[in-house]
């Protein structure tokens, strides 16, 4: 049984649902409760759930962030929304420092069972300071899980398993996603293991990893290179750490070649860990050097123009496809 | 600006040769007129020398490169100032694959690009002896046992990919190999081989070749050139064919109808007798020119044709030493050949094919009676030479050899 669901609501069912299953979780954020979420994602849940578990916060990530760190700490499941991800760079240190490394430097004695979550990358038009992919800045770091869907029953899915899971993770979303209706499982019971990849589209001739927004840009690449006589396999990774590199060189195996495609910057990005990962444990099998496509390595610009050229579209895609296959 | 040094054409003709070797290594400093690399056309080897001084800065295409077009970059040549570094500036390299070039389109909808992203060829597809290869195409060549040496890589850089892997196996299953016990060898065709090829196929079938056979009487001559080689103190020791050269060119210029060459509008007849004499040689067959034989003693001849030929066995006649002549003679008789029909070298209009000396019985004044014979045949152009022409030539031909003094004087 499926239904359609945007992203928004598939997003706010998953919470909903595990406030029901849990008492211990709660919701923490600007705007969560009385304004119904910045982006309407938490629709609904203070009328269910009430202000003890739907908690408006001042303006100040530093501080809230700090404050779910440690309630997770002493054994409560926050999910802390940040408006988007742009402001989580100030509540850094409670990420990396506190959430991250405490169940490690505790010697498994203490836990950070937490889910940060908001949107990520850029929207449009709302200029460099709000519009930049922090994949590869939290991928980079041990101990957090790094989660970044692109449908809405992944989004359901595997939100539920971030909430479920005993580790911090961060639950990248995509504001220009949140209104992309998909079909979502009804079974409350509905999760997807963090750390699995999805093969979204099944081809012979070139692998193409993606996530959040870009596999749209990914599909829509393959479709126009599947009537130029290239088959893509359009891989969803979904979960950034751990990356899961089974499926990817599986399907490199078949391929021999690869493109990878992020929204965020090249250096030190997604893509650089993909092309090494490839390069290391299947480069017998490849026919051409890995390719990246990505943001260009810029801020992104304010102007329409110009953020359009900066931004990794099915274009790019095209154009680096036909480069590994020699095209 | 190094100095670049360009695949030489070494005869009006040569479109492409093969670079066979390279004498000076990168980094070596070169004088003007230092050998730098040998290059095999169609009929010889010839050296290619320096013209300027310096430092051989990079060899661009390697030792052992057939088909080498003329005019192609082969290496360059750096001067007192520049640097090995300051080369890489000057040799133009491949774009590399680009995701930098600038989206055309700004509208929604989608813009494929329509040229694709051509990679240009880049001049050093095997940068000193290194194949680039991807690990893949490797890995399936290695596991085919398939050399990679004479493989050309249709990817950026020349680099050998899958594809390229699997057509060449393809082709290698298509052509069965002589490692399983194949009953034939296949031979890679040289230069000289395809020349040959060309050349006399469309002489046998453009010119309308006739034959006329004469038997010359020997004995005179033998007698002569015994008698020549047996005199105290000579180094020298004259062959047959040595007369013949001497005959052919006396006759030519006696009767100079067939002494010429067809040129479609117009017939041209020459003033000299350079006579080409085949040789066999490894792989072939040149055809060396004595150069105006009427003027030359029958001493001159001999030694001339001996050098011309020990040059031709080791490849290192120049294109002037075996271009052009006016007549050929190709002797088969040391094989015990009595008689055969030679073709037409163009734009030659004659070739006289010469038989073995043998004894044989013959009838002269009534009687039964042995002589050395030697039977000759002249392949003519008619276009150029009718038959009486011809006759003429081998009746003056016959009258020299039978009359061997007048060679020797």
């Amino acid at each position: 049984m499926t239904q359609t669901l945007t992203i928004r609501e598939a997003l706010r069912d998953a919470m909903a649902e595990e406030m029901r299953r849990d008492p211990s979780v709660f919701l923490m954020g600007e705007e969560v409760a009385q304004y119904q979420g910045a982006y309407k994602v938490s629709q609904g849940l203070l009328e269910e759930f009430g202000p003890k578990r739907v908690i408006d916060t001042p303006i100040t990530e530093h501080g809230f962030a700090g404050l779910g760190v440690g309630a997770a700490f002493l054994g409560l499941r926050p999910i802390v929304e940040f408006m988007t991800f742009n402001f989580s760079m100030q509540a850094m240190d409670h990420l990396i420092n506190s959430a991250a490394k405490t169940l490690y430097m505790s010697g498994g004695q203490m836990g950070c069972p937490i889910v940060f979550r908001g949107p990520n990358g850029a929207a449009s038009r709302v200029a460099a300071q709000h519009s930049q992919c922090f994949a590869s800045w939290f991928a980079h770091c041990p101990g957090l899980k790094v989660v970044s869907p692109y449908s809405a029953a992944d989004a359901k899915g595997l939100l539920k398993a971030a909430i479920r899971d005993p580790n911090p993770v961060i639950f990248l979303e995509h504001e220009l996603m949140y209104g992309r209706s998909f079909e979502v499982p009804t079974d409350p019971d509905y999760t997807l293991p963090l750390g699995k990849a999805a093969v979204v589209r099944t081809g012979k001739d070139v692998t193409i990893t993606a996530f959040s927004m870009m596999v749209g840009h990914a599909l829509e690449a393959a479709e126009h290179l599947s009537s130029q006589g290239i088959e893509a396999e359009v891989i969803d990774l979904r979960t950034l750490r751990p990356l899961d590199t089974e499926t990817i060189i599986q399907s490199l195996k078949k391929t021999n070649r690869l493109v990878s495609v992020e929204e965020g910057w090249p250096v030190a990005g997604m893509g650089s860990e993909i092309c090494t990962v490839v390069c290391e444990q299947a480069f017998d099998y490849l026919d051409a050097p890995p390719l990246r496509v990505t943001a260009e390595d810029v801020p992104l610009p304010y102007a329409a123009n110009l953020e359009k050229l900066a931004l990794p579209g099915p274009e790019k895609i095209i154009r680096t496809v036909k480069t590994v296959c020699y095209r | 600006m190094p100095i670049q040094i360009l695949m030489p054409a070494l005869s009006p003709t040569m479109t492409e040769g093969n670079l066979v070797k390279w004498h000076k290594n990168e980094g070596d400093t070169i004088k003007a007129g230092e050998v730098l690399a040998e290059i095999e056309t169609d009929k010889a080897t010839m050296e290619v020398e320096a013209v300027d001084e310096g430092v051989l800065g990079k060899i661009l295409v390697a030792a052992g490169t057939d088909n080498v077009p003329v005019n192609q970059l082969i290496a360059l040549i750096i001067e007192e100032g520049e640097t090995l570094e300051s080369l890489a500036l000057s040799v133009p390299a491949a774009s590399s694959p680009s995701t930098q070039t600038p989206i055309v389109s700004t509208t929604e909808t989608l813009a494929i690009p329509q040229e694709t992203t051509k990679v240009a060829p880049s001049l050093l597809p095997h940068d000193q002896g290194r194949v680039f290869i991807t690990p893949l195409a490797k890995r399936i060549a290695e596991q085919n046992q398939l050399t990679l040496t004479n493989l050309k890589g249709s990817g950026p850089n020349g680099r050998i990919i899958k594809a390229d892997i699997e057509h060449a196996l393809q082709t290698a299953t298509a052509k069965p190999s002589a490692i399983n016990g194949e009953t034939y060898t296949d031979l890679k065709l040289s230069a000289m081989r395809k020349t040959i090829a060309k050349r006399l196929t469309d002489s046998k079938q453009s010119i309308p070749h006739f034959y006329l056979t004469v038997d010359c009487e020997l004995d005179a001559l033998l007698a002569l050139r015994r008698q020549a080689n047996d005199l105290p103190g000579t180094k020298q020791k004259f062959s047959v064919n040595d007369f013949i050269i001497k005959a052919c060119a006396l006759a030519l210029i006696k009767v100079p109808e067939v002494n010429v060459s067809w040129h479609d509008t117009f017939v041209r007849q020459y003033h000299t007798a350079d006579v080409a004499v085949a040789v066999a040689i490894e792989g072939g067959l040149i055809t060396p020119i004595v150069q105006a034989a009427h003027t030359k003693t029958l001493a001159e001849i001999s030694l001339e044709i001996r050098t011309l030929a020990d040059r031709a066995r080791t490849g290192k006649l120049m294109p002037h030493e075996y271009q052009g002549g006016t007549f050929s003679v190709s002797n088969l008789g040391m094989y015990g050949v009595r008689d055969f029909s030679a073709i037409i070298n163009p734009p030659q209009a004659c070739i006289l094919a010469v038989g073995v000396a043998e004894q044989r019985p013959i009838v002269k004044n009534g009687q039964l009676t042995l002589a050395t014979l030697m039977t000759c045949t002249l392949s003519v152009d008619h276009r150029a030479v009718d038959g009486a022409g011809g006759a003429k030539f081998l009746q003056e031909f016959k009258n020299l050899i039978e009359n061997p003094l007048v060679l020797y004087a």
